[in-house]
């Protein structure tokens, strides 16, 4: 008898997606076939069944913002979301530019328990955008993500040179795909809505040109590139040419950018205020359209934990960033619509092989790690609790179709549906 | 109306309604006693972010002409950093017993926040470009003062409507009491992407020049000035200046009009500002008159229609 | 709804009382009308007509809004302001306030504020179409068209044809709210 079986849900194996149980046992999957026997049966009736999810992109803030979130909090709003493991972002106080860091997130994740948590590693050292920081040592400590998040690195020559050395070891370079001059004086898209506002904006062309610049250096380097956030048309178009030219790229696009546009920061509700900014609505059909086709592989959250007193504040003063842990499934969801297996890709299975993590996003076959998510594609429900330290999300208050009924971590159950 | 916030979404009739509670009010301001009873017992505090003396004093004598008391916050920019007291600096004022808030700020925005957190109506009175509502009532006032109406007027504002408050609620005001309204600069200074604002744009000033009614000069923001948004002031006046040669060839009753506070030599000439179709004080009067209009709406009780 | 004075009754009250305020101060010299908007004026309007006539020379009446001067502005909804047009210095002058109802008297109490806000008269008069009763404060109509007992719940309207359909007084049940 299995310790734990899920059963009548749609699952997906190698095979394929086959309507079968799956038993648990320990830290693995034991058994996948009809009317399985388990100790403690998960009803996933109506439900995908499939690997937990992996998020390429999230804020957890600890080391050294944790009034805004911590590793343990930021995980159980993870686990909450359907997610198996995370990259943490290095933008950490100190940040993640060696590997003593590097060891301290993840360890802290390890003991949190909620999720994985694979800390990625800052490009240059403390993000200064100058020199590299210490990636070898931070490759002997099972970094693969690099990125200089929060910033975009500038100076081509430091980031062709890291380029370079990072291809040689096979990491990926993530690349927060924004230009620093462009963008330092704007709050929100410049377009019709910035104009009526009176509001100073970002053109959508000050992420074409970091993205453009970059892929002719991975033309040059040969190395994995992950564009972070992806937010605009014309960012989508390019790249959809370098893959079509062979190159090593990928995209990642957030919740919120394929939910909302511009339209929305009339409100002045810093919930609205990110970067890159939430731009035309002809932005978000394309990036709509781009995670359908795969042009953009994964859905990454970006999220950004800001503690509710920094919000209390005019649009303009607001931090950037928004959480979104807990519904990013449920926006993958209403995007792709009924393709289990584009949801999964997106979700699972694509950010896993990109940030090199093993274990996870992977079909479900015995002798797998159970690392297991059950999510209900057609239940609607309102997002009213987050458990996040902060609140800083426009979903809360809206209603949303597709939602996370179970989430397993090596066979033990992070996450359950209460409802 | 809860608040004042925007002259965009005033339909005409409020504003009509506006505009005529201020012809009373301005009668009021030529009494012998230029007061009345009407806001007696209530607090009206302008906090004031931004630095301001004209917009302030204009709103003090407009609540003192109606008898109501008034409170002063003002905060110079580099005391308060990044508004991050701006909710418990609004709700500790509040906590004092103030019945409205006007309020003027850096920040897009920040009125609409007030609105908000605090159960009072709130007043803007200038945030960020975005908008500046009480001043397009005031020059609404002016123009219809002068015409009568504002149908079918052809009114030019001139300058840096990019980067001005009164520029934003001017036109919609003016446009929606059927004026046509012509935004006038240089190209780095007009709105992008403006294609559904109720308006015409043009670079060049002198062929409008011979057949508006009014012309409404903006400041020349100097900080901005002189080699980044146009090549140098003295270029701009050439282009888009009010000089005493296009004053002549201006409509015979057409009137000049300026927020201020002006340049002089700049954007409007020394002899024009003095002139007696430049109705910049007749502005400044009715900007009481206006401001009282407004305070009267949100606290005089609920309208009955 | 039911009415209580026609027309003709109107005609006759206007005639009436101009020559009641005509008696009562001895010709015009001195004397100015204000109507208190928004019935009162029409009325001043038809007196300063009727006087115009009597005495064969032009008279006016002004109007004195008193929207800005109410103690029940939190109470009773707030209406548009009328126009406030005062023909001449009022100082040492006889100011005839002319309104359609006196009813609590706090109309004219405001009215009385409004003019000392605006001049120092020697004396101020009162004339109205129809003086219902129920004073809240000790104010006295000079010049009454109709004294008409009513009760608290029900409503007097005086219609003016310049300004309603027709010409007359009726009573009816108050409208709630």
């Amino acid at each position: 008898m299995n310790d734990i079986v899920i059963s009548g849900g749609s699952i997906l194996t190698a095979d394929g997606i086959e309507s079968l149980d799956i038993g648990i046992t320990g830290t693995k999957v034991t058994e996948i076939g009809e009317n399985l026997e388990g100790a403690r049966v998960v009803d996933a009736r109506g439900s995908w069944v499939g690997p937990s999810f992996v998020d390429i992109h999230t804020h957890l803030r600890e080391p050294g913002y944790e009034w805004k979130e911590t590793i343990a909090t930021g995980t159980e709003a993870a686990a909450a979301g359907g997610y198996g493991a995370v990259v943490a972002m290095p933008n950490t106080d100190p940040v993640t530019d060696n590997a003593q860091i590097a060891m301290f997130v993840a360890h802290k994740g390890a003991q949190a328990g909620f999720t994985d948590v694979f800390p990625a590693g800052a490009i240059t050292m403390g993000r200064a955008g100058e020199k590299m920081s210490h990636i070898d040592e931070m490759w002997d400590a099972g970094v693969r993500v690099f990125t200089d998040d929060g910033d975009s690195v500038d100076d081509a020559a430091v980031l062709r040179l890291a380029m370079d050395y990072i291809a040689n070891l096979g990491g990926v370079i993530s690349q927060h795909a924004v230009d620093a001059d462009l963008s330092r004086h704007g709050f929100m898209h410049e377009g019709p809505v910035s104009s009526l506002l009176g509001m100073a904006g970002i053109p959508a062309e000050a992420e074409e040109i970091v993205i453009a610049r970059d892929i002719a250096l991975v033309r040059l380097t040969g190395v994995r590139y992950h564009v972070q956030h992806i937010a605009s048309a014309r960012g989508v178009e390019l790249i959809a040419q370098a893959k079509a030219q062979g190159l090593a790229v990928t995209a990642e696009a957030t919740p919120h950018h394929l939910m909302f546009d511009d339209t929305f920061v009339a409100t002045m509700d810093p919930d609205y205020k990110m970067m890159p900014p939430l731009r035309s609505p002809a932005d978000r059909e394309a990036l709509r359209e781009g995670l359908r086709s795969g042009v953009i592989d994964v859905v990454g959250t970006d999220h950004a934990p800001h503690a509710p007193r920094e919000q209390e504040v005019p649009f303009e003063h607001a931090p950037n960033g928004v959480t979104g842990l807990e519904w990013a499934a449920s926006v993958a969801n209403e995007v792709i619509g009924d393709d289990q297996k584009r949801f999964f890709a997106a979700m699972s299975q694509i950010p896993a092989e990109i940030a090199s993590i093993p274990d996870h996003g992977l079909a479900l076959e015995v002798g797998a790690d159970a690392n297991i998510v059950v999510f209900d594609p057609t239940l609607e429900w309102t997002a009213t609790r987050t458990r996040s330290m902060s609140r800083n999300a426009p979903y809360l208050g809206s209603t949303l179709r597709g939602k996370v009924l179970a989430t397993m971590l090596r066979g033990d159950v992070t996450y359950s549906d209460d409802s | 109306m809860k608040h004042l916030l925007t002259t965009e979404d005033l339909d005409r009739e409020t504003l009509e309604e506006l505009l005529t509670d201020a012809d009373e009010f301005y009668e009021v301001l030529h009494r012998p006693i230029p007061k009345v009873p009407a806001l007696r017992g209530k607090t009206v505090a302008t906090m004031f972010f931004e630095p301001s003396t004209r917009t302030k004093m204009s709103f003090d004598k407009a609540a003192k002409a109606l008898s109501a008391d008034t409170m002063a916050f003002s905060a110079s920019t580099s005391s308060l950093s990044k508004g991050e007291s701006l909710k418990d600096t609004a709700l500790t004022v509040r906590a004092m017993g103030v019945d409205l808030m006007v309020v003027r700020h850096g920040a897009t925005g920040a009125p609409w926040r007030l609105a908000e957190w605090l159960d009072i109506p709130i007043v803007n009175a200038g945030d960020g470009a975005h908008q500046h509502p009480t001043q397009a009532l005031l020059d609404c006032l002016t123009i219809k003062q002068r015409f009568g109406s504002l149908d079918g007027l052809r009114i030019a504002i001139v300058g840096d409507i990019k980067h001005s408050r009164v520029a934003r609620s001017d036109i919609f005001a003016m446009a929606t009491l059927g004026a046509e309204v012509i935004l006038v600069g240089p190209p780095t200074l007009l709105p992008l992407d403006a294609d559904d604002w109720p308006v015409k744009m043009t670079t060049d000033l002198d062929s409008v020049l011979g057949s508006v009614d009014v012309v409404y000069l903006l400041r020349v923001q100097l900080e901005r000035g002189g080699g980044s948004v146009f090549p140098s002031l003295p270029e701009y006046t050439a282009r888009y200046g009010m000089t005493n040669e296009r004053f002549a060839r201006l409509k015979d009753d057409a009137i000049v009009m300026h927020p201020g506070p002006m340049n002089r030599g700049v954007e409007i000439a020394h002899e024009v500002a003095d002139d007696h179709r430049a109705l910049i004080l007749q502005q400044v009067t009715n900007g009481v008159a206006a401001r009282m209009a407004v305070l009267f709406h949100l606290l005089g009780g609920e309208s009955n229609e | 709804m039911r009415q209580v004075m026609t027309q003709d009754d109107l005609v006759r009250v206007t005639r009436r009382i101009a020559h009641e305020i005509l008696e009562r101060n001895q010709g015009l010299d001195g004397v100015i009308l204000l109507g208190i908007p928004t019935r009162g004026k029409p009325f001043a309007d038809r007196l300063a007509a009727e006087l115009s006539s009597i005495e064969d020379r032009p008279v006016r009446a002004g109007s004195l809004d008193i929207g800005l001067y109410r103690d029940d502005l939190d109470l009773r909804p707030r209406t548009r302001l009328g126009p406030t047009i005062i023909p001449d210095d009022i100082d040492a002058k006889t100011v005839v306030l002319i309104d359609d109802v006196l009813f609590t008297g706090r109309t004219i109490r405001a009215a009385l504020d409004a003019l000392t806000d605006i001049g120092r008269p020697a004396a101020v008069q009162l004339a109205v179409v129809v003086d219902r009763g129920h004073r809240q404060l000790p104010i006295r109509a000079d010049f009454v068209g109709k004294n008409i007992p009513t009760s608290q719940q029900e409503r007097v309207s005086v219609h003016f044809s310049e300004i309603d359909e027709n010409d007359g007084v009726w009573i009816g049940e108050a409208d709630s709210a």
